[in-house]
């Protein structure tokens, strides 16, 4: 290992400008002449528009233009497409309704898009906005899974009876029944998976400019895949095609998901830029991004586990309700169905599966992956269940797991839900955490608490995700309307410097080192001489972005095979400038050596001798080194791991602390250890945000409750502990670094295992049950309950 | 309807004409071009905002540049001296304190704060001190242990 | 925001004359309250009277069995002073909970307490330890000053210059924090001074209240045993997404017992 290739914890090349306040996120770019736009937003969940005056806006002093939906339509603006088509189990397609940039007749959310001013200043736009008077007819609205789906329940959307965009679902229906009716024993749980918001810390921004004379469009945006974005909007929103498009994601702050969509104000800025030849700017304010960011989760489900007698698990039947929003996000109908159906298998080899999915439509802001997307939904109805049914059958958690994992000489292993694990070991990553954890010495620290005057309860639970969603064919065959494949380029520079083109957009996971520690793995030049591009769509051939746990597993691997098509072709070079055999020449850091000779060339020298080729092998190859690969994955990836936790409660006050968090997990080769290590840390900061403190609450009208950080609790330094985060490892089988990918694995995995820690704790006063968040008075009312009986 | 202000930011005399209700926060990334400072949120929690305001941390979100009129203002572009990164900052670095970054100026102006009050923090206190910083990316393991490791190289260099 | 004007007049006398015959103005102090409320443009002063420059109303100092407080002197010079944490302990603890470090460098005593936010902990401090707010133009005990929710016993243009707190024999402050916002949800003083004790509960109700029966209990037996037993009525106290009447009325008497606890040191 050398020190800046594979497996080193480099140090991270993009901190300098990050540390110095240097970096260019979207908001610090501004444009000559640039004028700003400010969204007028719907305050009703509800509500048909009777009218919508603007003429006191547009008369309003520093207002350039104030647009409304009628101005898109009359100008041939389509609506925000959806990535995904679900069909449902009897093979109709989703209900799909339309989605446009500014609502025309009826808003459907609060937050909802209804007019954009365009002014001199923020202030004069805001200003003007409030002259709008819009006369809103008040309807029916229903703002969650239990209002949409009552009988008679008012409809979103006329075309949507009983609020349904589908009912999908997957699995051998009759032989989960057949495996139920054999059960000597069924476990059942119903579960809420409550609605969150991502909250990157940086605020979506978009800043538009149109060229007249070039009629060329440049898109700053706040997006986790600029190139997602171009074909989306280009093609399906505003009629642009991709060479009159450019769409640029600078520094961007955080993603998490909600910035991989197309939306709304990203396409109202590009067409305003146009109709007005002017720069134009939106940058969303904190309490703006809570109601049109896509949110995450928001299931209700009913979860069925059958066992034998040994407690082997026969079958598993699960039935969701997803709560979709007010609209279909761009994968808003792919991650409650096929990101999610598809991982009940978990790390268990039940061999009979049926889940099924209602996707529901509300009067709330759309639902769209969070960070894990469908995975942790899926993680944590499987591993509550499992703790839930070792309860029933008075067995250890962990033993019952044990009991039913894939054995690890099991691989490939199909599942009964669709996908095939390539490869895992998951007794070793659950035997490695119960070691690091203590496990076997739980008991003397409950006991210790309970001096303390403090119940304390530990969790377990293991997860599996699967990463870099594959391949293309499958995935079209299924209904994604995009390509999921990505591309690499790698440049060799004359001088022997590497500049790299990725897909895969970086905003905090760390690309610009990871990604150039490959280039130095297989190139040997130092990491110095690597400059890695990312998130211009004018400069990079083309991605797909970044989401899933994909850069590594699809974006590296993408670069992987470029870099081996430069090793080839610069072996060739060499070949020739050695007059040797290619065959004959080996390349080993840096150098280019005929085997069994003295006679070397340094990697400098061939790209140099490709860049000025007098001595060159012409007939059989081109001048120059750079090489694109654009990789296609035959099949998901898998990480997996097991989870930890400790938990210690006040029963006076019901407060929880983690005190104690464990974590192995199994990312295949590891690039960057000390890159890895904190995308679990912050992934585990979710999970238990998730667990313990977040929530986004609407009341029965559809008014968020939560909109903004003094009542939506994000996780703070204080509400968290240090982690103990280690890694095993079995290599992916189908892609050549062997890499599984690890962004998401922290929030998969801990909610499920910070509620069992929990419900251990509270055990002894007879509590089986607690939802998410855990807020104190939720456990103070559950202790309260035990203790009264 | 605007006011004249005379202040110091990162050392240099600083004069301009504002409306009332500009924030401090829009006069430095506006006026200045001094976009290290950031905005995560409209209420005073999440702390991107973090500067020095004579000394002492502040979030330049909830001040008027008006109220800024001579007072010193240090941002994080004020910290890194001569091309060298402050130790605060080489911590950060060495300890993978950030990931997408845009909390990090903010934390750096918090953590100096920090360890003006105390040179040598203990864990419980850097995350008790951080109750105005919010981070999405690192859970914060990292952010601390830069703090603890920043004060110590500080408290070396008798910064 | 929506528009204003600003001034940063130099004494109180003539931060008084410009909020006179000005109905729309607001005197602005810390601005921990005030500014985010202009920002989600939920008031619209005309003009805004900034008291930072008026050196008079900053700083903490004892004079004889009183600690005198400025309007203006942040939290955090509250819970720093060394005269303040020598006399009342409990106030320093209080004043170093408020909100987070940043917030304790700007906010400010007065600004606090003309606010009145029913979730703010310096009304604990003042009605626990029997503060009087001192005016330009009169005393107010603390008692008569906290009226109702957001309100107070302020008249139109009327400026708090500062706070008068007895030293009291013992005082503890426990408080159960938003985890969201860091508020109280529930925060007790007790304090016991010259013989008599006060237990004021802030976050739970609408406005901070005195607890009778636990002071009468206290004043009898000054032990966390004493309260413990107390259970409080749930009527009329607030209820939210974080806590409901009830969680707020038992949070009451666990953190009347902790602060009764700290209290005995």
């Amino acid at each position: 290992m050398s020190e800046q290739g594979i497996g080193a914890s480099v140090r991270r090349t993009e901190d300098q400008r990050f540390l110095t306040g240097r970096a260019t996120y979207t908001d610090d770019i501004n444009r000559p002449g640039q004028k700003y736009a400010y969204i007028l937003r719907s305050p009703l969940p509800h509500a048909r528009i009777k009218s919508l005056d603007v003429s006191a806006a547009q008369a309003a002093p520093g207002v350039v233009a104030v647009f409304t939906g009628a101005d898109m339509v009359a100008d041939g603006v389509g609506g925000l497409p959806c990535g995904w088509l679900v069909h449902s189990e009897d093979g109709s397609p989703m209900v799909e309704p339309p989605h446009m940039p500014l609502v025309t007749d009826r808003v459907r959310h609060v937050g909802d898009q209804v007019a954009v001013v365009i002014a001199d200043s923020y202030f004069a736009a805001r200003d003007a906005a409030e002259l709008i008077e819009p006369d809103y007819e008040e309807l029916d609205s229903v703002a969650s899974l239990g209002a949409a789906l009552a009988d008679g329940a008012p409809l979103v959307w006329d075309e949507a009876p009983g609020n349904r965009s589908f009912h999908w679902g997957l699995g051998d229906k009759a032989a989960t029944e057949a495996a139920f009716s054999s059960a000597h024993h069924v476990a059942r749980l119903e579960l809420v998976n409550q609605r969150l918001v991502a909250n990157a810390m940086e605020p979506r921004c978009y800043l538009a400019e149109y060229e007249p004379a070039s009629q060329q469009y440049t898109l700053y945006t706040t997006s986790q895949n600029p190139h997602v974005i171009r074909l989306l909007m280009g093609a399906y929103v505003l009629a642009i095609p991709e060479h009159k498009l450019r769409v640029v994601a600078p520094d961007v702050g955080g993603g998490f998901g909600s910035k991989i969509y197309h939306y709304a104000e990203e396409a109202i800025v590009t067409w305003a830029s146009r109709k007005l030849s002017l720069p134009v700017k939106w940058t969303a304010e904190r309490t703006e991004s809570f109601v049109s960011d896509a949110q995450g989760r928001d299931h209700v489900s009913h979860a069925e586990l059958a066992l034998d007698k040994d407690g082997q698990f026969l079958g598993l039947r699960v039935s969701t309700q997803a709560n979709l929003g007010a609209y279909l996000s761009t994968f808003g109908s792919c991650v409650p169905t096929y990101l999610y159906g598809t991982l009940m298998a978990g790390v268990y080899r039940t061999p009979a599966i049926y889940v099924d999915v209602q996707g529901v439509f509300s009067n709330t802001v759309p639902v769209d992956a969070y960070r894990g997307a469908g995975r942790p939904e899926a993680s944590y109805l499987l591993e509550r269940l499992v703790d839930h049914a070792a309860r029933d059958l008075g067995m250890d958690p962990v033993e019952l797991r044990q009991r039913n994992l894939i054995p690890a000489d099991a691989f490939p292993y199909q599942t009964p839900v669709a996908l095939e694990y390539d490869n895992g070991n998951y007794q070793a990553t659950l035997a490695a955490a119960l070691e690091q954890a203590d496990y076997a010495g739980f008991e003397a620290r409950r006991e210790a608490a309970k001096a303390r005057g403090m119940l304390r309860g530990i969790g377990v639970s293991c997860y599996i995700e699967g990463c870099g969603i594959a391949p293309s064919q499958v995935a079209g065959a299924l209904g994604a309307r995009a390509g999921l494949f990505e591309v690499g380029t790698v440049r060799v520079n004359p001088t022997g410097s590497v500049t790299v083109l990725t897909g895969s957009h970086s905003h905090g996971q760390g690309h610009e080192t990871t990604l150039a520690q490959l280039v130095v793995e297989a190139l040997g030049v130092p990491l110095e001489s690597v400059e890695v591009v990312h998130g211009d769509t004018a400069q990079i051939p083309f991605g797909m972005g970044t989401y899933g746990s994909r850069s590594l597993a699809v974006g590296g691997v993408a670069l992987q095979h470029a870099l081996n098509k430069v090793v080839d072709k610069s072996r060739k070079i060499a070949a020739h400038l050695l007059e040797a055999a290619a065959d004959d020449v080996e390349f080993k850091d840096g150098n280019f050596v005929v085997a069994g000779t003295d006679r070397s060339l340094g990697f400098g020298d061939v790209a140099l001798a490709a860049y000025v080729p007098h001595n060159y092998p012409h007939e059989e190859l081109e001048p120059g080194l750079e090489e694109t690969a654009f990789y296609d994955p035959k099949n998901f990836t898998f990480p997996a791991g097991c989870h930890i936790c400790e938990v210690e409660i006040d029963p006076e006050t019901g407060v929880t602390q983690v005190v104690d968090y464990t974590v192995v997990d199994d990312f295949g080769r590891v690039i960057n250890p000390m890159i890895v290590e904190g995308q679990v840390h912050g992934g585990l900061a979710q999970g238990i945000g998730q667990a313990l403190l977040e929530r986004c609450v609407y009341d029965e009208e559809g008014q968020l409750i939560t909109g903004s950080y003094v009542d939506y609790c994000m996780p703070r330094a204080d509400d968290l502990p240090s982690f103990n985060v280690s890694t095993e490892k079995t290599l992916c089988t189908h892609n050549i670094l062997g890499v599984k990918g690890c962004g998401e694995a922290g929030t998969i995995g801990s909610p499920p295992t910070v509620i069992n820690a929990v419900i251990n704790a509270l055990s002894p006063l007879g509590v089986t049950d607690m939802a998410m968040p855990a807020t104190p008075e939720r456990v103070w009312q559950a202790i309260r309950a035990a203790t009264r009986h | 309807m605007s006011v004249e202000i005379n202040l110091k930011v990162n050392g240099e005399a600083v004069s301009a004409t504002v409306e009332p209700r500009t924030l401090l926060v829009d006069f430095l990334r506006r006026h200045l071009q001094l976009t290290g400072t950031h905005v995560g949120c409209d209420t005073s929690q999440c702390g991107a905002c973090v500067i020095h305001f004579n000394g002492a941390s502040a979030k330049s979100c909830t001040l008027l540049a008006a109220q800024a009129d001579g007072a010193e203002i240090t941002t994080v572009e004020g910290l890194a001296a001569d091309g060298n990164l402050h130790p605060m900052q080489e911590a950060f670095r060495e300890h993978h304190g950030l990931q997408c970054g845009f909390c990090t100026p903010g934390m750096l102006m918090s953590a100096l704060d920090l360890v003006q009050r105390d040179a040598d923090p203990d864990e419980a206190t850097v995350r008790h001190w951080l109750e105005g910083n919010i981070c999405r990316c690192t859970g914060y393991q990292n952010i601390v242990t830069s703090i603890q490791a920043g004060a110590r190289a500080m408290a070396k260099e008798g910064s | 925001m929506y528009e204003f004007n600003y001034q940063r007049p130099g004494d109180v006398a003539s931060a008084v004359a410009a909020r006179q015959g000005n109905a729309d103005a607001l005197f602005l102090a810390g601005g921990m309250t005030l500014l985010p409320t202009l920002k989600l443009r939920l008031a619209q002063p005309a003009e805004l009277i900034d008291l930072a420059a008026i050196p008079d109303l900053v700083g903490a100092h004892q004079e004889g069995d009183v600690i005198k407080v400025g309007a203006m002197t942040c939290h955090d010079e509250v819970a720093r002073s060394a005269t303040v944490r020598e006399a009342i302990p409990a106030l320093s603890t209080l004043a170093g909970s408020i909100g987070d470090p940043q917030v304790r460098n700007r906010g400010t005593l007065g600004g606090s307490i003309a606010n009145n936010d029913p979730a703010a902990d310096y009304p604990a401090a003042l009605v626990g330890l029997g503060a009087t707010v001192e005016t330009n133009q009169r005393q107010i005990a603390a008692d008569d000053f906290f009226t109702g929710m957001f309100e107070t016993a302020l008249e139109t243009g009327e400026l708090i210059t500062g706070v008068t707190f007895p030293i009291p024999a013992r005082a503890g402050y426990a408080k159960f924090a938003n985890p969201a916002s860091r508020y109280a949800i529930v925060g007790v003083m007790v304090a016991e001074t010259g013989g008599t004790v006060r237990v004021a509960v802030t976050g739970a109700g609408p406005v901070v209240f005195r607890q009778a029966e636990m002071e009468q209990a206290l004043a009898a037996d000054f032990s966390p045993e004493a309260v413990a037993g107390i259970s409080v009525p749930a009527d009329d106290l607030n209820e939210d997404l974080h806590a409901s009447a009830e969680y707020r009325a038992h949070l009451i008497t666990v953190m009347a017992r902790r602060a009764v606890a700290a209290a005995r040191g």
